[in-house]
């Protein structure tokens, strides 16, 4: 297995706290992997660290074979990985427009012209169902909303890596269905490796390649969403089942009986 | 110690974001709003400061000269106290209380929000982004504000001075433009210049840097960055007066 990110003994303490206590993981490109685990684990402080948001305080960090600080595609240089970022409560800038928000990564960082940026962001809004939405401002909009429009965001520029940060938090069975549906379909489309963090277990899974499961700062479990059951061990069919996932609604649920 | 580190690191981040203005994409439209939020929002404040200033001195300084039989020189005194010294002290603490701290404010409530961490992962350098507009701003409006606040305090002299106090007004005006030297007005820009540089680059850095610099998370972070900003920001104009006005003189 050809590891497009790959992670080797990454430990980020914060004082006394051991977040992340030696992680390693191989991601394969253009497949989705989904990290869950209890709330508080790390599971956002170790999509930081891919990000290069977070400096790690050991371990090392690959991306298509190079280090994650070298490998960064920028404003400046086409070269390099192009990263995005859906954040947990959006980071949207409340100065700005729905179509501003969705635009500004093409507008300060692309060579794009302003009749392509138009059309490009006009079409995002368009699938994102936000067109009529498009000149309101973050504070005018419900949270779904602007879920949404975060989601545009980090999918507008055609990114190779996508590191979502709980996508769904927030919204309705139907709106989180939709969101999964549009990571999927964006995968398919522009084929790009994506690192999910989500607590929406089962349906997460259905977008899933392979499930890591974060859990004393390490990973304890990294496979097939359909292994999940087989390969239990007690935590982790512990924490599976209080996160629900024999429910009678699971997608899933022929693969647990 | 950590005042000189702060110090080094308060120059280095304002350097990055004057250095990272110029590799800016539309960087007059930002410019633009940068200037409306430092020069034409601070505008009335400025004026009326400057305004009520003038007033003050024209009283104070007439009481004052008028033991001596010196009056005439009430122009003089005003315009040379508030060119050198006043105009550009005060314009600058002005600035601090209304853009700089609103500055410190919303950068910290945009570091709590991540928003200065989406520009990274954007690949916008957020120094570049948020804080060099509103640095090439400063340099541009701190001189300006600085006039006009010279200029309606001067204003505000005569007004108490000539029309209440009956000092001549052709003597007043005459002072004002004999007593007043190029090198006094180059002094008083050298200042507005320096102080703007400082404070905007000090509330900048405190709001930024919030996740860092502040004893508390959220909202009371926020808070702290913006009072530590004005307080830090208002400290180093008085000590920056000090210094520069010892090379001047």
């Amino acid at each position: 297995m050809d590891s497009f990110l790959k992670i080797r003994g990454l430990k980020k303490y914060f004082g006394d706290n051991r977040v992340l206590d030696g992680i390693d993981l191989d991601v394969t490109a253009a497949s989705v992997t989904t990290i869950i685990g209890k709330s508080g684990i790390g599971k956002s402080v170790l999509l930081k660290c891919i990000a290069n948001l977070l400096q790690p305080d050991a371990g090392i960090i690959e991306l298509d074979g190079q280090a994650i600080s070298q490998s960064r595609r920028t404003a400046q240089s086409d070269a390099g990985v192009s990263f995005s970022y859906m954040f947990q409560n959006n980071a949207l800038f409340d100065s700005l427009t729905a179509f501003e928000n969705v635009a500004l990564p093409l507008r300060e960082a692309s060579k794009l012209n302003t009749a392509e940026i138009q059309e490009r962001v006009d079409e995002m809004l368009a699938h994102l169902e936000l067109s009529d939405s498009a000149d309101r401002y973050p504070g005018e909009l419900s949270g779904g909303m602007k879920k949404r429009v975060a989601l545009g965001r980090a999918l507008i520029t055609k990114p190779q890596v996508v590191l979502f940060d709980e996508p769904t938090t927030g919204l309705d069975p139907e709106r989180k269905f939709s969101v999964f549906e549009m990571i999927a379909d964006y995968r398919e489309r522009f084929g790009f490796t994506a690192l999910l963090v989500s607590h929406d277990i089962p349906e997460v899974f259905e977008i899933s390649d392979r499930v890591a499961w974060l859990d004393e700062g390490r990973i304890k479990f990294f496979g097939k969403p359909e292994d999940l059951n087989t390969d239990a061990q007690s935590a982790l069919s512990g924490f599976l089942n209080k996160a629900n996932y024999g429910r009678k609604s699971s997608p899933l649920n022929g693969a647990n009986e | 110690m950590s005042v000189v580190f702060d110090l080094g690191e308060i120059s280095l981040f304002g350097w990055g974001a004057l250095r990272g203005f110029f590799t800016q994409r539309s960087r007059l439209a930002k410019l633009t709003l940068g200037i409306h939020e430092i020069g034409v929002r601070c505008f009335p404040i400025i004026a009326t400061v400057g305004l009520f200033t003038g007033l003050v001195m024209g009283l104070q300084l007439y009481y004052t000269l008028v033991k001596f039989g010196a009056e005439s020189a009430l122009g003089t005194a005003v315009a040379l106290s508030l060119i050198r010294e006043l105009g550009p002290v005060l314009t600058a603490l002005m600035v601090v209380g209304q853009a700089g701290s609103a500055m410190a404010s919303e950068l910290g409530i945009q570091r709590n929000d991540e928003q200065i961490d989406a520009l990274q992962t954007m690949s916008i350098d957020p120094l570049g982004f948020l804080v060099g507009p509103r640095l090439v701003a400063t340099l541009i409006c701190f001189p300006i504000l600085t006039a006009i606040f010279d200029l309606i305090g001067i204003f505000g002299g005569y007004l108490t001075g000539s029309v209440l106090l009956n000092v001549d007004s052709g003597v007043y005006w005459n002072r004002v433009f004999e007593s007043v030297t190029w090198a006094d007005v180059q002094g008083g820009y050298i200042k507005a210049l320096v102080f703007g540089l400082l404070t905007i680059s000090i509330c900048a850095y405190r709001g930024y840097n919030t996740h860092r610099k502040a004893s508390f998370p959220g909202v009371r972070g926020v808070s702290e960055s913006a009072t530590r900003a004005v307080v830090w920001s208002s400290v180093t104009v008085l000590a920056a007066d000090y210094l520069i006005t010892s090379f001047l003189m």
